[in-house]
């Protein structure tokens, strides 16, 4: 397929996805985007969210990430991102987990833009939070 | 001159020695394994995590609000060791060869008149630098509990790295570890991570991340990569350290093994060499005592 291109999902503990993807959906921090083949190149933050990828093949799998950020090329696209599941692994536990780990850091948190950011991540989370339980 | 029965005991105890020491080679070889793919897993990571940090570290390299991270306080005076070690011993030269590494850097900065602070990972290293730099020590973080290495427990150092940091503790951190070589080469190695330095700050890269767009702007992104870059550069010398420590044990219980086997050769010779001697004598008793009837 000629628009399909190379998609990687790196986690600092490893390497996740490696493949020829036609479409990507990224949670980035200015809203969601689809990357197709030939995009701008392009560097943005990532936010807690979904990643939702599309094989070459036409599968689609889906990702869940905490925050990161994303390298997009015309040929390629890497999404580093702090952690990073497959959808279907993630439970409501890890996830209130997380959450619960958010809230006691925001509550240490002292200048105040340190705390519009962990609370700009929490609604995220508890956003998330909602699209998984939903589903 | 032992008896009979002691060169027996003796050898029943080195054989026990030996089979403990053979059951932790064979486990720190298959931990040595697990810890070496963990290492390479978190290798994809980084390298991007260089690279996009090193070009745009480049192109704002020169600007007056560059992040502290990347252009330091502007002074030296204070430095942090964050020294990284095993939490266990019986791995040959692994723990000490940091130490030292560590220790001769800390007396080389005082000697030049600056404040030093360590902070130190691991039992063993704590223990050690304690002796010497007991004033010097700010905070010590263990991972004894930890079975599996991770990057939430980089992520804590990291940020305890950050905090003090940002209000303005140190300068200069620098990190000492054991860079992985081979099975039988681990390298203490002394890295700065703060303000942070790129081993790919290529020239070519800049003319391509002019045609980026960066979303929010690339100051933002830039600040937000940079303590993130910390916590992986911590994240990489703890997972090295790792697989360096398994491998260190692995060819210090080989060592110990191989010794209790020579030791075992050693005893064996000399109770059998006693024992003939024994017959011979006894031997020389009886014929002499037929000869004198």
């Amino acid at each position: 397929m000629a628009d399909a291109f190379n998609f990687e999902l790196v986690s600092p503990e490893r390497l996740l996805v490696s493949e020829k993807v036609s479409e990507v959906v990224i949670p980035a921090t200015l809203g969601e985007m689809t990357v197709l083949a030939q995009h701008a190149p392009t560097m943005t933050t990532i936010k807690p969210g979904v990643v939702s990828v599309k094989l070459a093949s036409g599968q689609v799998n889906k990702y869940v990430v905490f925050g990161g950020f994303a390298d997009i090329l015309p040929e390629s696209c890497t999404l580093l991102a702090d952690a990073a599941i497959l959808a279907n692994d993630l439970t409501v536990d890890t996830l209130q987990h997380r959450i619960e780990t958010a809230q006691a850091d925001l509550g240490k948190a002292t200048d105040d833009e340190h705390k519009t950011r962990l609370e700009q991540f929490l609604t995220d989370l508890t956003h998330l939070n909602g699209i998984v339980v939903a589903a | 001159m032992p008896s009979l029965k002691d060169l027996k005991n003796r050898i029943a105890s080195v054989k026990a020695t030996q089979k403990i020491t053979k059951a932790m080679k064979m486990v720190a070889a298959a931990k040595l394994r697990r810890a070496q793919e963990a290492a390479e897993a978190a290798r994809p990571y980084a390298q991007r995590m260089d690279k996009v940090l090193g070009s745009l570290a480049a192109a704002n390299a020169g600007n007056a609000g560059a992040p502290l991270l990347l252009s330091g306080t502007g002074k030296d005076q204070v430095h942090l060791l964050i020294v990284a070690t095993g939490e266990r011993g019986l791995a040959g030269g692994f723990n000490s060869s940091i130490v030292r590494l560590a220790r001769d850097h800390a007396l080389k900065l005082i000697a030049q008149g600056k404040t030093v602070k360590i902070l130190t990972v691991g039992r063993k290293g704590n223990d050690v630098l304690r002796r010497s730099f007991k004033d010097n020590i700010v905070h010590y973080i263990t991972f004894r509990e930890v079975k599996q290495l991770g990057f939430a427990q980089a992520d804590e150092v990291a940020g305890k790295v950050l905090d003090m940091f940002n209000a303005g503790e140190f300068d200069v951190a620098t990190l000492f570890f054991a860079r992985f070589q081979s099975v039988i080469a681990q390298v203490a190695t002394a890295q700065q991570i703060i303000p942070a330095k790129f081993e790919a700050a290529q020239a070519t890269d800049t003319s391509s991340s002019a045609l980026y767009e960066y979303e929010p702007s690339e100051e933002e992104i830039l600040e937000e990569l940079l303590p993130k870059n910390v916590a992986v550069q911590i994240f990489r010398a703890l997972l090295e350290n790792n697989a360096s420590f398994y491998g260190a044990q692995m060819s210090a219980m080989d060592n110990a093994t191989r010794n209790a086997g020579d030791m075992i050769n050693k005893l064996t010779l000399s109770y059998n060499r006693q024992r003939q001697a024994q017959i011979t004598k006894e031997l020389i008793e009886i014929i002499s005592g037929a000869e004198a009837l």
